[in-house]
């Protein structure tokens, strides 16, 4: 097959040769090498299984908390070897928001912005501690919403304002890149909206990085995308050349709707 | 027209017995349930029928009296003086020291036991768990006997009492520690771990506040079920006519002064009372783990 991948200057991150396996011998990653653009949004697709998921968790390291997971290859942040920088700072540095939204369910709204300080016991003042919360939560366009009811339960908002919760606690870190795992699959098409909305206007201060089913999603709102197959990265581009001029036969016929 | 009807006929009274048999079927269901909840009925009547006039304060106070004081009582037509102060303490303390024990213990291992699902060591934990919830509560007072009193204190003691207790409690805990964690989403832990927590921390500020509900309802119907138990007490902490509040002497509890009541004529009537009082001690615990299960759905 003919790979056509981009490639990118000045990349904020950068994935050489990466590999994953579950089992021994059975690679869900295959040999992935990419850079990722600095305050872009780029789009991970591909059909269930090709391991989109699995690539992203590689980037913030969560695969080393299942010790049977096997990962091979570099990532290198801003030319850093991620695997040198201790996950605390690396998780506060690379954020994550899941599929489904996840508030701590026991921590008021407020608790949950600066859950990452909290769990982490670091201590930070009151003061800065409020400024942190109204900035995030401004951020996510949730403060206006919420800031009357700060100290009521994460877990009573709707499901689009939970997921926005989850960003704003991304957020509190002043993350540089934002890994996104289908962030919008189980929202309705108005919260999907306002999420879309916020991520471009997220792209301005951090870098993006999503994982998406919905191919018009990633049409509408990425500025690169990466189609992968099979555990394997077959092309990488511009969105718009991507969508409109594909290289590889199986882009061509994924993006037509032909499987997957 | 006639044929008409006559079908029609057919038709409801087919139907009519069916809705016969639903019926009867129906009140039979009700009716058994009935007689399964009818002995709790009868045994909380006769216990507040027989009971409820011994209680008073001095019941909470003080010891229970010697035969002779509760036989002028009783010919004088009185109601027996005194009562099973030496028996809540003995009980509380024996508890508390058994939940000292299990809970910590009980927790950790269901923390582990749902962390760790498939592997070998936690599927023989989890097993043996099941077992020693099989134990009958008899055999556990007499490991204790041997282990605690013959060993350790050199004689019947609170702390042989709670120990077998404890070992009760173990199995109670651990198994809705387990099921309590796996019930909570992976979603959340991931969350946690995306924030950079790490694992000991995720543990124990966030899986645990989670599913704190669970737990400790889980902890409080172990403390209700051992707080009845006998058999193992009768052979570890014996029994004490006063109050006692040092564990490696003899001490009484709530359910041993009943056998002890029981087996003095004199005494009878105490058994009714503290019966009431250990029924409506179980009862509140009992409802205040449903409220607490229901507040934390």
């Amino acid at each position: 097959m003919n790979k056509a991948i981009i490639d990118i200057k000045n990349p904020v991150l950068t994935i050489e040769n990466l590999s994953v396996s579950y089992e021994k011998g059975k690679y869900a990653v295959k040999d992935v090498s990419a850079g990722v653009k600095k305050n872009s949004i780029t789009a991970i697709m591909g059909p269930s299984g090709c391991g989109k998921s699995t690539l992203l968790r590689a980037i913030n390291r969560m695969h080393e908390l299942y010790p049977s997971i096997q990962t091979l290859g570099k990532i290198y942040l801003d030319n850093k070897d991620i695997s040198s920088i201790p996950s605390i700072k690396l998780r506060q540095k690379i954020g994550m928001v899941f599929q489904r939204p996840n508030p701590f369910p026991t921590m008021s709204i407020y608790d949950n912005v600066i859950a990452g300080y909290k769990l982490n016991g670091t201590r930070i003042k009151r003061s800065k501690k409020d400024k942190i919360v109204e900035k995030s939560l401004c951020d996510v366009v949730l403060w206006d919403e919420v800031k009357d009811s700060l100290h009521k339960r994460g877990t009573f908002l709707s499901g689009g304002q939970q997921q926005r919760l989850c960003v704003a606690r991304t957020l509190a870190f002043q993350p540089e890149i934002i890994l996104m795992d289908e962030p919008t699959s189980a929202l309705d098409p108005i919260a999907t909206a306002k999420i879309e909305d916020l991520l471009t206007e997220l792209k301005k201060k951090y870098t993006i990085i999503l994982v998406t089913h919905n191919m018009s999603q990633a049409a509408r709102i990425s500025d690169f995308s990466m189609f992968m197959y099979l555990g394997e990265l077959i092309e990488y581009g511009k969105t718009k050349e991507l969508f409109t001029n594909p290289v590889n036969k199986k882009t061509e016929e994924y993006l037509t709707g032909k499987f997957g | 027209m006639e044929i008409l009807l006559k079908y029609k006929k057919i038709q409801t009274d087919g139907f009519s017995f069916r809705l016969a048999k639903n019926k009867v079927f129906f009140c039979f269901m009700i009716f058994m349930s009935m007689i399964a909840i009818s002995p709790v009925i009868f045994i909380i009547a006769k216990l507040i029928i027989k009971g409820i006039r011994q209680i008073n304060l001095d019941f909470f106070y003080n010891v229970a009296p010697n035969t002779l004081e509760a036989m002028t009582a009783i010919a004088n037509g009185e109601i027996i003086p005194g009562g099973i102060a030496n028996g809540i303490t003995g009980s509380i303390l024996m508890v508390l020291l058994a939940s000292v024990m299990a809970i910590p213990a009980g927790i950790l291992t269901g923390i582990y036991l749902s962390e760790n699902q498939d592997k070998l060591f936690a599927n023989i934990i989890r097993n043996i768990s099941e077992i020693l919830q099989g134990v009958p509560s008899i055999v556990l007072g007499i490991i204790s006997y041997l282990w605690i009193v013959i060993n350790i204190t050199k004689g019947f003691s609170a702390f042989a009492g709670s120990i077998s207790l404890a070992i009760m409690m173990l199995p109670l805990i651990i198994k809705s520690t387990e099921e309590t964690l796996k019930m909570i989403p992976l979603t959340i832990k991931e969350a946690a771990m995306s924030l950079g927590v790490p694992y000991h921390k995720i543990i124990f500020k966030v899986l645990l506040p989670t599913g704190m509900g669970g737990l400790l309802t889980g902890i409080l119907l172990a403390i209700s079920r051992v707080l009845g138990e006998t058999a193992p007490l009768m052979l570890t902490a014996l029994g004490s006519s006063v109050i006692n509040f040092d564990v490696t002497k003899p001490t009484s509890a709530v359910p041993l002064l009943i056998w002890e009541f029981y087996n003095d004529p004199n005494l009878l009537d105490l058994v009714w009372s503290s019966s009431l009082f250990l029924m409506g001690f179980v009862l509140i615990l009992n409802i205040i783990v449903k409220r607490i299960a229901k507040k934390y759905n």
